[in-house]
């Protein structure tokens, strides 16, 4: 059984307690640490310096003074801040510090401090990672290390240093080595190490980590077809919508330009899945990634959803998530395009509007080929909200207006080869699959302008290609 | 100096090693453009000369490049005229 102590000088609590220090070291065996200044105490021989705070990590010191008692290394028993009746048990001293109160609060060990935590763990073996490591040359500048390695999208990548992956884990509670699940096309199998090494790079903030997660996990689902999204002709991407109260709480921009930069949310946490894909997948344009031509949002693509109106039930809790929760929706999504509807003034010529616009996704003469995000202003919004509408009336004023007799649109009808099997001649056709197409809100205010995002040619399986909900957990 | 290397941690699937191999060269020179770049110390353009001399009579195109000092990296514009007109480049000659 042994005593030590826990201090620094910066701590009031710990100053009082210099003179009964002073006097338990006469009385028994007792070894004091000091976390930021070997001459604290005064007066007493023999104080050990931990400013590197080794002893503090690992006796798992979060206030200082802190009294413990060791057996075989071991802690026994402690006491954290100074109070006398604790003090006297693990002592066997009645009346330590005379004068004092009978309690003191004592203040935060310095193991605690911004940053701290995470450097101690990489440094005396709390942590330990599995992914190899890359060293790089004093003369040699990681960004470019990252470049030549093949790491990045294009754009600078964040260097992966074991302290900011140790720091990203830190916004999950989940175990580094848990397994996501396999990426393609190589079909390694990702775990929550690999994910915070790529959202590392991706820019990311810890707090944005879980969305990250569940983003990777949602693109995984069978349903989804990330391998196929990556391998197709097609434009798309990967293309995220974010519900719920984590949208606010990490800073998420859902108002002027959410579509575009700016933010560092929206921004990082599509690059994050992207990187995945690439690094640990093994997903890379001229490889397997055969797009003709690609499009910005396969940098990134994610914004959170206008949830300010609590008349207008969010994309989420449409497809069957608990109301209040959060989650990320998947689509598969190329750029985005303008609609200027700026003339309409009710609810049913708005649908007409914004209808004839979403008769182009894809291709204009296609049906039930390509589905399509709508996304819609404010102010358009508020031409809905005036007329009492919610998001069924909008969802069903659009696709009445999506609803069209064929033959305009047949094969060869107008001279354009492309079009409806002329089978379906003298029938009504509706452009987009039963819920192929997502309505959300978003956007800055001051003009009567909304944007469609359209969707991938392999949504004309629906079976096999769908959207994707899933929870975000911490 | 650095107290601690600096180190990141590897965001692929590991697939392939940590030290990279280099590009392997071609199988053949049949059809592509050699360039032959100058380091601008003594006899450099009568050594090249010599090999130039060599490949033509073998039918592979030559192009001629100089960069303007041996004791520095070549300059930009150099470099991108090699991207652009050769497929593989002889530099030389060292003493």
């Amino acid at each position: 059984m042994s005593l030590i102590a826990i201090v620094k000088r910066e701590c009031e609590t710990c100053q009082l307690l210099a003179p009964v220090l002073a006097m338990l070291a006469g009385r028994r065996p007792l070894v004091v640490y000091s976390q930021d200044d070997p001459g604290f105490p005064p007066g007493l021989p023999g104080v050990r310096d931990d400013r590197s705070l080794e002893t503090s990590w690992r006796h798992g010191v979060e206030i200082v003074p802190a009294l413990l008692e060791l057996d075989g290394g071991a802690v026994v028993a402690r006491s954290e801040g100074w109070n006398r009746a604790e003090w006297a048990t693990l002592t066997g001293i009645a009346d330590l510090g005379d004068g004092l109160p009978a309690a003191r609060p004592g203040c935060a060990s310095r193991t605690l401090d911004p940053g701290m935590p995470e450097r101690l763990a990489l440094r005396y073996g709390g942590l330990a990672f599995r992914s190899r490591r890359i060293e790089v040359a004093e003369e040699a500048d990681p960004l470019e290390i990252a470049y030549d390695r093949g790491w990045s999208d294009g754009l600078p990548v964040v260097p992966p240093t074991p302290l900011r992956v140790a720091r990203m884990l830190a916004g999950t509670d989940r175990e580094p080595d848990e397994v996501i699940g396999p990426i393609p096309p190589n079909l390694v199998r990702c775990t929550v190490e690999k994910a915070a090494v790529n959202a590392v790079m991706a820019g990311c903030r810890p707090e944005y980590f879980p969305v990250v997660l569940a983003t990777i996990e949602a693109a995984l689902r069978p349903e989804f077809s990330m391998h196929g999204l990556l391998a197709t002709l097609w434009f798309s991407g990967p293309v995220i919508i974010v519900n719920g109260p984590v949208a606010r709480r990490i800073g998420m921009n859902s108002g002027g330009n959410a579509l575009g930069q700016g933010n560092r949310a929206n921004s990082t946490i599509g690059r994050a899945l992207q990187l995945v894909v690439r690094n640990v997948g093994g997903g890379i344009p001229g490889e397997v990634d055969r797009s003709v031509l690609g499009n910005p949002g396969k940098h990134t693509f994610c914004f959170a959803e206008d949830e300010s109106d609590p008349r207008w039930t969010p994309l989420n809790v449409a497809r069957g998530q608990p109301p209040g929760s959060s989650s990320v929706t998947l689509f598969h999504g190329d750029g985005v395009q303008a609609v200027g509807a700026q003339a309409s003034r009710t609810p049913e010529a708005l649908c007409r509007s914004l209808a004839l616009a979403l008769w182009a996704v894809g291709h204009p003469k296609l049906v039930r080929f390509s589905n399509a995000i709508l996304v819609i202003s404010p102010d358009h919004w508020a031409i809905f909200k005036s007329a009492g509408w919610g998001r069924e009336e909008v969802e069903r004023g659009l696709r009445e207006a999506l609803r069209r007799p064929a033959d305009a649109l047949l094969a060869d009808a107008g001279g354009v080869a492309e079009g409806v099997d002329r089978a379906r001649a003298g029938t009504m056709v509706d452009k987009f699959h039963e819920g192929g197409l997502l309505v959300v809100r978003a956007g800055g205010r001051g003009g009567l302008l909304s944007a469609i995002i359209g969707g991938w040619s392999a949504q004309r399986n629906p079976a096999e290609v769908r959207a994707v909900t899933h929870p975000i957990r911490t | 100096m650095r107290n601690e290397p600096y180190e990141m941690l590897d965001p692929t699937g590991e697939l392939s090693p940590v030290i990279r191999t280099r590009t392997p060269p071609p199988e053949g020179l049949d059809g592509m453009v050699v360039g032959l770049l100058c380091i601008a110390k003594e006899r450099s353009e009568e050594f090249l000369d010599t090999l130039e001399t060599g490949l033509a009579a073998l039918g592979i195109s030559v192009r001629r490049l100089r960069k303007p000092t041996h004791t520095k990296p070549a300059p930009a514009d150099v470099i991108q005229d090699a991207a652009e007109h050769c497929d593989v480049v002889v530099e030389g000659l060292a003493d």
